[in-house]
This record gives C-alpha cells, sequence and structure tokens, in this order.
C-alpha cells in the first residue's frame, strides 16, 4: 500500500520533471480549454442526441432494410450507419450536416479571440514560432474532433452489435473506421476555413458568419444554383449518348466544388459496398460486371479522387491563413 | 583581413545589447518611425519619452519581430529579430501596452504557462511562479482567476510574467499605468534592484517624466517618429539651457526632465 503510493508519487514527480517542447505545452493548453468549454460540452449533447436518434432508427427498421439477394448482403452491419425510415435522416447524413458545425464550432475564435484578450502579444514574445500558434490550434481542435468522433462511431458499432447481436467482419470494421477518418477530414476542412475567417477577421461573431454563411451557401444555395444552370442547359432525351453524358460529367463536376457533395459521394462509395461508379456509367461498361460488393481496396480507390479533394481544400485555406498570420503586425489589443 | 579600427567597432557593437540603424516603419504614406539610430548598452536602463502617436510602441515591436521594419536594422542581443525571431525572445521580456491574459485561468497558472513555454519543465515552472507571485506583492491572489483581477494587478502580473524567463533584456512599454503610487514606488525599485544585481538592461516607455527621471540612466526623446535628443538628464540639460542658469521663475538650481520635456514642445502639446 505505502509502496504504491510512494511510486505514485515519484510518477508524478517524474512526470513534472519533463520539460516538454513548447507546442505541446499549447496543443495541451488548448485541448483543455476546449474540453472545459460550455460549447464544446453543448456540441457533444447536440451530436450525441442525434447519433441516438439516428440509431434508434436504424435499429428499428432494420429488418425491412435487409433483403435476401441483396448484393450487399453479407454488409448489413454497415447499414446501421445509413437505414433510415425518412422522418429521420441517417448517421452519415447526421455527420455531413452536423460536422461542418463542429468545425466551426471549434475554430472561429482561434486567432481573434487571442488578439481581443490581448494575449496574442503577450505569448509572440514568448520563444516560440509563430506558425506554433495557429498550427497548435489547428492540431488541439483536430484531436478533439477526433476523439469525439471516434469515440461516437464505436459507441455506434457497440450499440449494434448489443441490439443486433452479430458482430460485424473485419471488412465491415475497417469500412467504419475509414469512414469515420473521413468525417474527420470533412471536419477539418470546416475547422480550417474557420480558423481562416478568425485569421480574417477581428470579431468573432463576424468569423463566425462568415463560415456559417459559407456552409448555408453549400448546403443549400450552391445545389440550387448548379440546378438552374444545368437545367437550361439540359440536353433533349433524343441527343446523342456522348452529349447526355457530357452533360452529366459537367453537372458533376459542378456539384463536387461543395465540400459536402464529396463527403457523401465519398460516405456512400465506403459504406455501401456495391457502389461501383459516383458517375454515369453506359452500357457497355455494365456489361459483364457481376452485381457484388466491391472490395475494401478497391472502394477506397474509388473514393481517392475526393479525399484529395476535401484535403486539398483544407490546406488551401490553411496555406491562407498562414501566409496572412505569419506576415500580421501583432499591437497589443 | 580586418584592420584595427573595424575591431573597435566590433569591440563596440559587442558593448550595445539594443541596437538600432536607420529604422524606418511606414503605414501607407504615413512615417510613424522615420530612419531612427539607437544604441542601448547592457546593464542600462533606458527611457523612452514621447507624445501619444510618437512611434514608441511601433519601435519596440520592431525589436521583438512582432511587426517589420520598411528599411534599417534592428540587432537585439546579437540577433536580428526579422530573421531570428525566437533567439532574440528567448533573451528578451516584453511587457505590452495592454497586457493579457487568459482570464479563466488562475494568474499562476497564467505564469506557469508563460515558463513552460520558456522552456522549464512544471514543477520548476511552478515553483518559480510562486517565488514571483510572492516578489510582486500578489501572493494573496495566487489562486483568483485574472478574470477577477483589478487593473494594476494584471499590471504586476505582467511583470511577473516578464520576468519569469530570466530576460537578459527587459521592455516595458508604460508599465505603471493603473499602479497605485505605492505599488508604482515598489514597482520601479524592483525594476532597478534587478537591473543593478543582474545586469538587466530595461527599455522604458513611458509619459511619466518623473518616473523616468527616477530611475533610467538615459533618456531618449521621440517625437514623430524622430529621436530628437539622447543622454543622460544633465547632459541633455546642459545642452537645451546653455546660458541660462536656472529653470526660468523658478528656485530650482538643476533642471529636471519636465524643463527638458517641454522645452522640445514650447507651447504645451498634452502629454497625458
Ligand atoms: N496599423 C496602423 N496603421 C496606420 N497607422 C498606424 C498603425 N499603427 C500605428 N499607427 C500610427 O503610428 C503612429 C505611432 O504609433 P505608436 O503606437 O507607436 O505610438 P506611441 O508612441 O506608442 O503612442 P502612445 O504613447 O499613445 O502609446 C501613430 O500615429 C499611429 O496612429
Ligand atoms: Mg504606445
Amino acid at each position: 500500500m505505502s509502496n504504491a503510493v510512494v511510486s505514485i508519487k515519484t510518477k508524478t514527480a517524474r512526470t513534472g520533471e519533463r520539460i516538454s517542447h513548447p507546442f505541446r505545452v499549447i496543443v495541451e493548453k488548448e485541448m483543455a480549454d476546449h474540453i472545459r468549454s460550455w460549447r464544446f460540452i453543448i456540441l457533444i449533447a447536440i451530436i450525441a442526441l442525434t447519433s441516438l436518434g439516428s440509431l434508434y432508427t436504424a435499429l428499428a427498421n432494420f429488418s425491412q432494410a435487409v433483403k435476401p439477394n441483396d448484393p450487399e448482403g453479407t454488409f448489413f452491419f454497415l447499414k446501421l450507419f445509413t437505414i433510415t425510415d425518412g422522418t429521420m435522416p441517417s448517421f452519415t447524413v447526421f455527420i455531413s450536416f452536423l460536422g461542418p458545425l463542429l468545425g466551426i464550432a471549434l475554430g472561429f475564435d482561434a486567432i481573434n479571440s487571442e488578439h481581443n484578450r490581448g494575449t496574442m502579444g503577450r505569448m509572440l514574445s514568448q520563444p516560440i514560432h509563430r506558425d506554433y500558434i495557429i498550427n497548435a490550434k489547428f492540431t488541439a481542435a483536430l484531436a478533439v474532433i477526433s476523439v469525439m468522433l471516434m469515440a461516437l462511431g464505436l459507441l455506434v458499432m457497440g450499440a449494434g452489435l448489443i441490439f443486433i447481436g452479430i458482430p460485424p467482419t473485419a471488412g465491415e470494421f475497417m469500412r467504419v473506421v475509414f469512414f469515420i477518418l473521413l468525417s474527420i477530414l470533412y471536419v477539418a476542412f470546416w475547422l480550417n476555413l474557420s480558423i481562416l475567417f478568425s485569421v480574417l477577421f477581428r470579431q468573432p461573431a463576424t468569423a463566425a458568419l462568415s463560415a456559417i454563411a459559407v456552409w448555408l451557401f453549400f448546403s443549400v444555395f450552391y445545389p440550387l444554383i448548379v440546378n438552374l444552370i444545368t437545367k437550361s442547359l439540359a440536353p433533349s432525351e433524343m441527343a446523342a449518348p456522348q452529349t447526355i453524358i457530357a452533360f452529366e460529367q459537367f453537372r458533376l463536376a459542378l456539384l463536387r466544388l461543395m465540400p459536402n457533395q464529396l463527403f457523401s459521394e465519398a460516405t456512400t462509395t465506403l459504406l455501401m459496398p456495391s457502389v461501383r461508379s459516383l458517375g454515369p456509367l453506359t452500357m457497355e461498361q455494365m456489361i459483364g460486371a457481376l452485381p457484388g460488393p466491391l472490395p475494401l481496396g478497391q472502394s477506397l480507390l474509388m473514393v481517392w479522387p475526393q479525399v484529395t479533394g476535401m484535403a486539398a481544400g483544407t490546406i488551401i485555406s490553411f496555406v491562407i491563413s498562414y501566409v496572412l498570420f505569419m506576415r500580421r503586425e501583432i499591437r497589443s489589443r | 583581413m580586418v584592420s584595427v579600427p573595424e575591431i573597435w567597432k566590433e569591440v563596440a557593437v559587442a558593448d550595445n545589447i539594443i541596437e538600432l540603424k536607420g529604422l524606418t516603419r511606414r503605414y501607407g504614406p504615413f512615417t510613424a518611425v522615420d530612419s531612427l539610430d539607437l544604441a542601448i548598452e547592457k546593464g542600462e536602463i533606458f527611457g523612452l519619452l514621447g507624445p501619444n502617436g510618437a512611434g514608441k510602441s511601433t519601435t519596440i515591436l520592431m525589436m521583438l519581430g512582432l511587426t517589420e521594419p520598411d528599411d534599417g536594422t534592428v540587432r537585439v542581443c546579437g540577433f536580428d529579430p526579422v530573421s531570428d525571431p525566437v533567439e532574440v525572445k528567448k533573451r528578451v521580456g516584453y511587457l505590452p501596452e495592454e497586457v493579457g491574459f487568459y482570464d479563466d485561468l488562475t494568474g499562476m497558472e497564467n505564469l506557469v504557462y508563460t515558463a513552460r513555454l520558456n522552456g522549464l519543465s512544471s514543477n520548476a515552472a511552478r515553483i518559480k511562479a510562486g517565488k514571483l507571485m510572492e516578489r510582486i506583492g500578489l501572493d494573496a491572489e495566487k489562486a483568483k482567476k485574472t478574470g477577477k483581477y483589478s487593473r494594476g494587478m494584471r499590471q504586476r502580473l505582467g511583470l511577473a510574467d516578464v520576468l519569469i524567463k530570466d530576460p537578459e533584456v527587459i521592455i516595458l512599454d508604460e508599465p505603471t499605468l493603473g499602479i497605485d503610487p505605492a505599488g508604482v514606488k515598489e514597482f520601479l525599485e524592483l525594476i532597478v534592484g534587478l537591473s543593478r544585481e543582474q545586469k538587466i538592461t530595461v527599455l522604458f516607455s513611458s509619459h511619466h517624466l518623473h518616473q523616468v527621471q527616477q530611475i533610467c540612466d538615459r533618456v531618449g526623446i521621440f517625437v514623430a517618429g524622430k529621436l530628437l535628443a539622447v543622454g543622460d538628464v544633465k547632459s541633455l540639460a546642459a545642452q537645451l539651457f546653455r546660458g541660462e542658469d536656472r529653470p526660468a521663475g523658478s528656485e530650482r538650481k538643476d533642471y529636471s526632465l519636465d524643463d527638458i520635456y517641454f522645452r522640445y514642445f514650447e507651447g504645451g502639446v498634452d502629454h497625458e
């Protein structure tokens, strides 16, 4: 007993002696700030409630969703994440809807609040590189988000396991893990965008509003605009198949400028293994294809362009905020 | 091959811990700091005096690499803050004009955070922060959130925050703002004591002529981005009031910084 106490004591003494890299010190502080904040607690509550809801509908409709002769029949565990009865969106739809909110909420005041509190000048007069601040804020928020989404995904799997009673296969498990990684990337995109706005705008409220405006634009207005454009350009039904295919591809290209389109295409491919193309297919391409699920490697290959697209968007907003921040004059307040 | 005079120059440079040459900063058409030359020796307490908008804070920001000069060079502790900001900031403690803290952390936690950013382990940081809190007279407020600190308490905490990294140079931008008279006295005594004990160089920007006269070895009078005069109070007075043997209409024998300062602003520029 006393031995144990002593060993605990020496352990804390030792961790207390450790000199951490300043980057790590900032990340730790930022993570603690996030976790202690009301904002984060509220977000967790919203997300936990919605995933409970979608899990409930998925489980309630599970028996109808699993049909004999379904090419995805062997992947019914994945259905937990995709099925719905129409009253409540599925888990993936929830993530694609709430993910941006999560990213924006953790990033919109990253830099400007530091300016407004007058802590930026003090921080930047410590012996750290300027980019540490912006990188550490990103890392901390991303770490918090990753842990949260991982926990959420695993919880859904666990609940499914309890209610369905059949464990997921290794393939299914890997698909879910990749889906979670994809969601993290998707949230990271919005996180970086909101950090960019926090560099651009001095007022956190302005930054938050602009980020939400971009989100609304992409999820509501942009699809409408694409619809308008494509309607006026649509070829007649009698047009040559090449024209129709070209047009369809043009329409998809326009839609793929939306991060949420990329995300939903990628999740569909990952969680519905029978999906083998995200664009139009000609008859020739269909001939000889067996209606069966794609192996995981093939599904991953298919989502590769979507993943790079999202990563590119993330990196672009990161680079812009980086350039703006590195050259900025830091006055106190 | 280095000729003898050049070696001499090198030696002279080594003694100057802060050296500004032709330093210029423009904001659009407006020149905030105009080809400023200034050298501050190690261990010296230097006062930077000037009216609002003279460019004092801008000059200080350039010394720390927090803004880039348009022209000229800065060397602090032998490093260029533009290309080597981290080396400069390891050695320089800076108390900004309006110092801010993380309001939801206690004073102690704020200090520990700064200490750890300066490469101290968390144990060492806690011990050092505790000692400093005592030294600046905030021992009783250790566990209070800084959001609940008064203005003067924040300012004192700011000084502790500057000292926790054991700086070679401390740069204080109007540090006594908001501190009560007894506190100011302690504050100034602490700075002078540190400077004398540990040969810390101090750059003190202020409007308080009396405070500057009290503690500074040399002062620079800075107006509209230009340094009008540099020297100790006596020699400045001697230059300015040549031929007048005592302050006009006064009983005093010596010229004070007040007399000097207002000689530069005949007609009375608001300085407070
Ligand atoms: N971002 C900016 N854009 C344009 N002008 C600026 C900017 N920042 C500062 N200035 C101008 O530069 C000049 C110098 O400002 P600075 O803050 O260095 O003055 P100061 O000497 O510190 O004054 P004070 O005693 O009031 O603190 C001022 O005239 C100010 O208006
Ligand atoms: Mg100033």
